[in-house]
């Protein structure tokens, strides 16, 4: 494989992953159960679709077709993205919001710094910005996580429940190919595998401070980095975000 | 136009507000990362606070507005992401305006020091989040005003 066509599906996968959440993170704005939650979960939103510009951006500038990111982003289907599952799962309450949220800040929180050594000074330029965000994220859907699962016997229950719900799609990150064997080779990218038990470590020291029990089962949902298959709620999410341009082609302000 | 010196430009732009916080330029907030001439072509380099911050492409206009303003004519901005901006690059000055704005300025130790209203130290944490992605939302325990808190990145 071509280290041109490695490095992008592996941008492609960054901005997909970021703006498939950040676009479930912005459902909560006007939702969320308090008006500091809501700014909060605006505010990460935004940054996940900062960063998706980013990263779009420089996937469309190396595949070299002229597309920008956010052609990248609203005229695309379901089949062409190359998300992680878990970032395209539907919100349900806080619960799995914020649990969802902490599986994901933790992977970005330990990969990201990572990348900002990468041999790409482009991919080094934009980890090393988002890797200050994503630090921020983790500290506050890590907090909430602790603070839920180690609160009343609602919350902790709703938390555990969020936690055996989205566990299966964990494994997913580690789910890696040819792309990753590449990229790793030439230093642009660390290899997901090199970060396993560093990103467990952590998930389990701030689940185990929320009294929660992390699940045994190693099975894991794939499909949606690889694009072979993507749950049925992708499409959904795309209807939502996508209809402006596919109902005014070209619309622009 | 290549006779204004940079200096001059700086001046200029120590004059445009900050769109989300009028009462610092978009100098004092350390986004303005370089001001040069390239031949004939004014370029100015400038660094997002956040990558999505929502701001960042009025500021752009805003730049752009007021050094045509000021009679550049060629004029190019670009965007630079490394190093990624930090608060330390906010000036004393800016920091000092943010206070008596109502605004905590940024601590190195990661919160803020005292209460921009009343003063006292005795001050809690209300979200990690305020009003904008650049800062936090704070409260303080003795004038019970909430404020907020210009976070340290």
């Amino acid at each position: 494989m071509e280290l041109n066509e490695a490095l992008e599906r592996f941008l492609t996968r960054l901005g997909d992953n970021t703006l498939v959440l950040g676009h479930r993170v912005s459902e909560w704005c006007g939702h969320a159960p308090v008006l500091e939650e809501d700014i909060a979960l605006a505010n990460t939103a935004l940054d996940l679709i900062g960063q998706t510009q980013l990263w779009l951006g420089l996937a469309g500038e190396i595949q070299g077709e002229g597309k920008s990111a956010d052609e990248l982003a609203f005229l695309r289907d379901a089949w062409d993205f190359r998300n992680l599952l878990i970032c395209e799962v539907p919100n349900g309450d806080f619960g799995p919001t914020m649990m969802r949220q902490f599986l994901f800040d933790a992977w970005q929180s330990v990969y990201l710094p990572r990348l900002a050594k990468s041999s790409d000074d482009r991919v080094a330029a934009i980890a090393e910005k988002s890797s200050k965000e994503a630090a921020y994220h983790i500290e506050r859907s890590g907090d909430t996580v602790v603070g839920l699962g180690d609160g009343t016997e609602e919350s902790h229950a709703r938390m555990q429940e969020a936690l055996d719900y989205l566990w299966p799609y964990v494994g997913e990150i580690f789910d890696t190919d040819d792309a990753d064997d590449v990229l790793a080779k030439a230093g642009v990218a660390p290899h997901p595998s090199t970060l396993k038990d560093e990103y467990f470590e952590l998930i389990n020291r701030i689940l185990g401070e929320a009294t929660l029990t992390v699940p045994q089962d190693d099975f894991a949902h794939k499909g949606g980095r690889s694009g072979a298959r993507h749950t049925e709620h992708l499409g959904h999410l795309l209807t939502q975000m996508q209809w402006l341009q596919r109902a005014y082609p070209g619309a622009s302000w | 136009m290549s006779n204004v010196t940079t200096s001059q430009v700086w001046e200029w732009l120590d004059q445009v507000p900050d769109p989300e916080i009028p009462v610092i330029s978009l100098v004092d907030l350390g986004i303005v990362r370089d001001v040069g001439w390239q031949d004939e072509t004014l370029v100015v380099t400038v660094t997002p606070t956040y990558s999505g911050c929502p701001a960042t492409t009025i500021i752009n206009l805003d730049i752009e507005t007021a050094l045509r303003g000021h009679g550049i004519e060629k004029l190019e901005l670009k965007r630079q992401l490394s190093p990624a901006w930090t608060t330390d690059w906010l000036t004393e000055k800016g920091a000092r305006k943010l206070e008596e704005y109502g605004i905590a300025p940024p601590q190195p130790a990661g919160e803020p020091s005292r209460c921009p209203h009343c003063g006292d130290s005795d001050v809690e944490k209300i979200s990690q989040f305020g009003s904008t992605p650049c800062k936090a939302h704070w409260r303080c325990k003795t004038c019970l005003e909430p404020f907020d808190y210009f976070k340290c990145i």
